[in-house]
């Protein structure tokens, strides 16, 4: 007989949670990245020369030759859309009218992943130049929603 | 080649460095709730404590009890399939006096966790808990215990259904 | 055995600090960085990568190994990453000398890298997860509780003093302030301030802790035929060994770690060493408290049960002793990245095999020397001997 079986009521599951709270810094690289975004409404890059590579968001190594980069380069805030989605369920698996686009955003080498406004969904096409918009100055606190979408250019 | 390096990278903030922003940085939690199965050991274990008994498992061929129970001996890796009642008292193994809570916030009536060395089980085989109802100053280790249960009907399977574990007078 | 010669060939590492505004992977970066320019190769000469670091929850970053593989120069490079907590720093690079010792490659970096400082507001408060989630966490236990109940059992066991523990912490502490990348450390401190320091779970006190840290730490591995063409002082593996006991710590003698003297004995048993005590120069075990480096030496082999304190009252463990201990200043002075703290003590020992120590160098061109590691649920021991 199966231990189980001599206790029926045993209780089946055991329920907790895991406590992680955690502060990050933003890093050598990070740090300016977010301070452009933050004081100068600037996207920032840095190009390795070795390698010919220009990594956007910026980082402070290059990961193929693992030199240190120093070659900071504002690479605009036009990007093109290299691939997006339409998202039609919320964060909590709620459904949603209107889809929520997200898209990647070519920068340089590398680019970001950030929403798409001002648009009609059915008309986003990979290959769309668009623009960041920013927030007002004044409530930009060094973060990457201090861009609040990007736009198509027209 | 620490004779010729003479710079090492790092670069240390201290805590004002994050009051007075002089860096960026943001916080972020996770959410990780669980429902974790309790098995048919502990889940046995757990049955038992809700009926006030603790429980070991016994192998018969390394003749060890260990507790709490286990489905496999992790000596000769044999079953483990003889569960038995073991006493509800025991001897302290070991006990700190602690000062701090689990997040580090400062208390001043000390709490005391021990390993408490249960009585039916084999020797230096025991459990986690608390003392209770002693003088700080009075602990030692090889202090004979009892645990104190709760009442039956506030019961519900768990390790605290054990409130503490208090000196056994002398007689 | 057919395992082939391995020997450590460059070292690197950041400063050990409080809190660093670097992320996971600058760290580890900076350190690779180092490791590389220290022997003069490059991130092409590698052949693999091997990475320690925390595990997913600290950080609270998915597949956290993972995440600093480009730090770590794994850019499209054969990447391993293990955890087995403080244990890693020299379990890590067991794993790098496998890779060589077997011959599937020649060159292999590496890393162990922790940030403590991104859990916050303490990192104790992660250490919850480590008590049993249905038997031990609804007491609301604290990490410093299973320290400081071995502690008792250890002090009780064999009558040992909290004066013989804090000669420990003093002596290390005093090590450190000679190493450039120390937190903690200290070249006035005597055994009045550590017994005069806070209670914080008796007989725990503040300074018989290590101190919760940012760092990484980086090395270089390289067959014999490679290690003889960069450098003329290579530091071969002689020994590994490593060994888990059970998690059921309630079930276990507290005074006595078993789990190390099986990894040691593995180690000693590759290095053909009979006598550890005679042939051992300098032994870094994992001191993350005071009395933790006691316990280890005697599971080492290295003392006898209940005997460690002796090593310090006698001058043994001094830097200028019969068998130095820790003249690196161990994790009570440098400071405690878990994953990368023991890693710190590998580099120590190449740069003291090598003479290159400089302030902190032992004397009397030392051969030998053995690094310990010690953690995860409290019981994997690790092991490695170098020597030249």
């Amino acid at each position: 007989m199966s231990l189980m079986e001599g206790f029926p009521h045993a209780p089946g599951a055991w329920t907790g949670n895991l406590p992680v709270t955690n502060r990050y810094t933003f890093g050598l690289a990070g740090e300016r990245f977010f301070r452009a975004i933050k004081d100068e409404g600037r996207i920032f890059g840095t190009h390795c020369p070795k390698c010919n590579h220009t990594y956007v968001p910026d980082v402070s190594f290059c990961e193929r030759c693992l030199s240190e980069l120093t070659d900071w380069i504002d690479v605009g805030i036009v990007g093109e859309v290299h691939t997006f989605t339409l998202l039609y369920e919320n964060y909590d698996g709620s459904r949603r009218e209107t889809p929520e686009i997200v898209a990647f955003i070519r920068f340089g080498d590398g680019g970001l992943v950030h929403r798409l406004g001002e648009v009609d969904p059915n008309a986003t096409e990979i290959g769309n130049q668009v623009e960041a918009v920013f927030k007002p100055q004044s409530e930009r606190t060094g973060s990457i929603l201090d861009i609040l979408y990007f736009k198509p250019l027209h | 080649m620490t004779t010729k390096l003479i710079k090492f990278p790092g670069t240390a903030l201290g805590e004002d460095d994050f009051s007075k922003q002089k860096v960026l940085f943001n916080y972020d939690e996770l959410k990780g709730d669980f429902a974790w199965d309790t098995g048919i050991a502990i889940g046995s274990y757990l049955a038992g404590l809700k009926a006030g008994i603790i429980l070991g498992a016994r192998c018969t061929t390394c003749r060890k009890i260990v507790v709490p129970p286990r489905l496999v001996c992790e000596w000769c890796y044999r079953p483990m399939e003889e569960v038995i009642p073991l006493q509800d008292t025991g001897t302290v193994n070991t006990f700190s006096l602690c000062y701090v809570t689990w997040d580090m916030q400062r208390v001043k009536e000390p709490e005391i966790p021990a390993v408490i060395e249960i009585d039916g089980a084999s020797p230096l085989h025991g459990i986690m808990h608390m003392l209770g109802e002693v003088d700080p100053t009075k602990v030692h280790i090889g202090m004979r215990v009892k645990a104190v249960w709760r009442p039956a009907a506030e019961r519900a399977g768990a390790i605290t259904d054990i409130l503490y574990f208090k000196p056994i007078e002398e007689k | 055995m057919g395992l082939r010669k391995v020997a450590v060939i460059g070292a690197g590492m950041t400063k050990f600090v409080r809190r660093a505004q670097e992320t996971a992977k600058e760290l580890s970066w900076q350190a690779t960085r180092m490791a590389l320019d220290s022997c003069e190769l490059t991130i092409d000469d590698i052949d693999a990568v091997c990475l320690g670091t925390a595990p997913d929850s600290f950080d609270g970053v998915h597949m956290n190994g993972e995440y600093l593989s480009d730090g770590a120069g794994a850019w499209r490079k054969p990447y391993i990453r293990s955890y087995v907590g403080g244990g890693t720093g020299v379990f890590v690079p067991i794993q790098g000398w496998y890779h060589i010792a077997s011959g599937l490659c020649d060159v292999v970096l590496v890393v162990a890298e922790e940030k403590m400082s991104s859990y916050y507001p303490h990192a104790q408060a992660a250490f919850m997860t480590i008590f049993d989630h249905t038997t031990e966490r609804p007491l609301k236990p604290n990490l410093l509780w299973i320290f400081a109940l071995e502690m008792n059992r250890y002090m009780q066991t064999y009558g040992i003093s909290k004066e013989d523990i804090a000669r420990v912490s003093v002596q290390h502490k005093r090590n450190a302030a000679e190493h450039p990348c120390a937190l903690l450390g200290d070249a006035n401190i005597t055994v009045k301030d550590v017994l005069d320091s806070e209670v914080l779970a008796w007989p725990v006190q503040r300074y018989d802790v290590s101190p919760v840290s940012d760092g990484a730490v980086a090395i270089v591995m390289a067959a014999e035929h490679i290690a003889r063409r960069v450098t003329d002082k290579p530091v071969w593996v002689e020994g590994v060994g490593w060994a888990l006991d059970t998690t059921h710590w309630t079930n276990r003698d507290l005074a006595y770690p078993r789990y190390v003297e099986y990894a040691a004995r593995m180690a000693y048993d590759m290095a053909g060493i009979r006598e550890p005590r005679k042939e051992i120069n300098i032994a870094e075990p994992y001191d993350p408290f005071d009395y933790k480096a006691l316990h280890h030496l005697e599971g080492l082999q290295l003392a006898e049960r209940g005997q460690a304190p002796q090593l310090y009252i006698d001058g043994t463990a001094a830097r200028d002793g019969n068998m130095p201990v820790c003249p690196s200043g161990g994790l009570l002075g440098v400071g405690n990245p878990i994953a990368a703290a023991g890693l710190m003590k590998i580099a120590e020992l190449f740069w003291q095999l090598r003479g290159e120590a400089g302030k902190r160098q032992v004397p009397g061109h030392p051969r030998r020397g053995l690094a310990q590691a010690w953690g995860d649920l409290m019981q994997v021991g690790t092991v490695m001997i170098m020597g030249r």
